[in-house]
């Protein structure tokens, strides 16, 4: 299948098409990051990408472990100083990709 | 449950048994005996999925964290670490807000401190049922690592039974560890899971789940110094009688119960307490609080942040800040300068002269 408008072969039109979510755990310590992740995710079609921002270096390893129980591909973290993130602490991007 | 929805239920799994496995849902606390509850039954051809209920009073790894963050200790989530180790699935749930009722209102009383242990395992078995036995999830029973004898309130041969029938979850609710002391129940009549294949544990004697860890491989498991929950707590429940009493109504909110596990608390007055950090970590944490609370710190000299709660007067400051200073590096000193700052963004400078230990009742400290 074509996408109509410009011709690309439907693997990339769905590419292109990956939705994306963001979550703001900011401020909150473990295991509420880890919760808000679990139910943000209940809604979210497979495929999507999920970004968390959190303040709680334990959410990178409980999110990582969360995601390994339940199948979901943990991407990446990064950390972030930028306070127009909503948090003048340092915090962290973590990014998974929601499983069927 | 009526009569009738009970038998629909019934005869609901009974189909249900047919085509698929059994499924139990475990709750998980992190610990070693719901670790081996679990996987006794898994080891039966049971699907297990874990459950764990986060109330705002767990003693969990990152709690530590605040104030032990060079801490060898694995800052992991127990409960999540036992599902990887067993291969399940784990739902959390935040109860943070339903709990309130069993903390203030406990229809069976309080252990030693302020831990409603037995009321606290009703809710949480009942929250199974209720999370478990819904058409989406459609589980058939509950699994808890309970052992009889082993706590002195909440795991007794008279609460035990007691624990199934308030919770509704009756003869749904399955001990593996301590199975062979009870009546049997559902899973067990029904054939999915066999009597033969559970446990006789009982008391405090922990050598059972020891042998029976060493036996199904397992090496490493929790084991918090303490319990999981911070209500077995004497000091931590001192906290919360004063939080309480001097603000003239027993309730609190997530932040409140989270302060009381940070900081040294000090009351120099009624109408206000310091929560001083004791460390780098703890001095962190209380930073994202100062848009709350007035904040006080050291200027002069290295030394704490202190939160202040309550509504000091005009010439409660000066008082708070020399408590403050005396946890400065200018304790020795024979002046401390000490920032004020509202909420507001608003504040002040105060200099003050560092309040001798002796000077500082025993009694201000909570």
């Amino acid at each position: 299948m074509k996408c109509p408008k410009n011709g690309i072969s439907s693997l990339s039109w769905q590419s292109v098409l990956v939705s994306t979510a963001r979550l703001d755990a900011l401020g909150l310590l473990c295991p509420l990051p880890v919760i808000r992740t679990q139910n943000e995710v209940r809604d979210l079609a497979a495929g999507t990408e999920l970004e968390v921002l959190a303040t709680d270096p334990g959410a990178l390893h409980d999110i990582r472990a969360w995601c390994r129980v339940h199948g979901h591909d943990y991407l990446d973290d990064q950390p972030c100083r930028d306070p127009g993130c909503g948090s003048d602490q340092a915090h962290f991007h973590i990014r998974l990709r929601v499983s069927d | 449950m009526p009569v009738g929805a009970a038998i629909m239920t019934e005869s609901r799994q009974v189909v249900a048994r047919r085509e698929r496995p059994p499924k139990a849902v475990a709750l998980i606390s992190g610990g070693l005996d719901s670790m081996l509850a679990a996987r006794v039954v898994m080891d039966q051809g049971v699907h297990v999925e874990g459950l764990n209920f986060y109330t705002g009073f767990c003693v969990e790894g990152h709690t530590h964290a605040i104030r032990e963050r060079k801490s060898k200790a694995p800052k992991r989530n127990n409960a999540l670490w036992v599902a990887e180790q067993l291969g399940i699935k784990l739902h959390i749930v935040d109860v943070i807000d339903e709990y309130k009722d069993v903390v203030l209102n406990p229809r069976h009383g309080y252990g030693a401190h302020l831990n409603p242990c037995l009321d606290c395992k009703i809710f949480m078995v009942d929250k199974a049922r209720a999370w478990g036995f819904m058409a989406d999830n459609d589980f058939d029973f509950i699994i808890t690592g309970e052992v009889m004898g082993q706590r002195p309130k909440s795991q007794r041969k008279e609460t035990l039974p007691l624990v199934a029938r308030e919770s509704g979850a009756d003869d749904r609710l399955l001990r593996p560890l301590c199975a062979k002391h009870l009546p049997e129940t559902l899973p067990e009549r029904e054939g999915w899971v066999k009597r033969d294949e559970l446990y006789n544990f009982h008391g405090r004697n922990r050598k059972p789940q020891l042998e029976l860890a060493r036996r199904l491989g397992f090496t490493d498991w929790a084991q918090p110094a303490g319990g999981c929950c911070f209500l077995t707590n004497a000091d931590y429940s001192a906290k919360l009688e004063d939080l309480w009493q001097w603000r003239g109504q027993r309730d609190y909110e997530l932040d409140d119960i989270m302060l009381l596990k940070v900081g040294r608390h000090v009351r120099p007055s009624p109408a206000y307490k310091l929560i001083i950090g004791r460390e780098e970590g703890e001095n962190r944490y209380l930073e994202g609080y100062r848009r709350q609370f007035i904040a006080l710190r050291p200027l002069s000299h290295r030394g704490p942040l202190a939160l202040l709660d309550g509504t000091p007067g005009a010439d409660d400051l000066p008082l708070a800040a020399r408590v403050l200073a005396r946890y400065s590096q200018g304790r020795d000193t024979a002046r401390v300068q000490v920032s004020v700052e509202r909420p507001d963004g608003s504040g002040e400078v105060l200099e003050v002269t560092p309040m001798p230990p002796h000077e500082v009742p025993e009694k201000w400290h909570i």
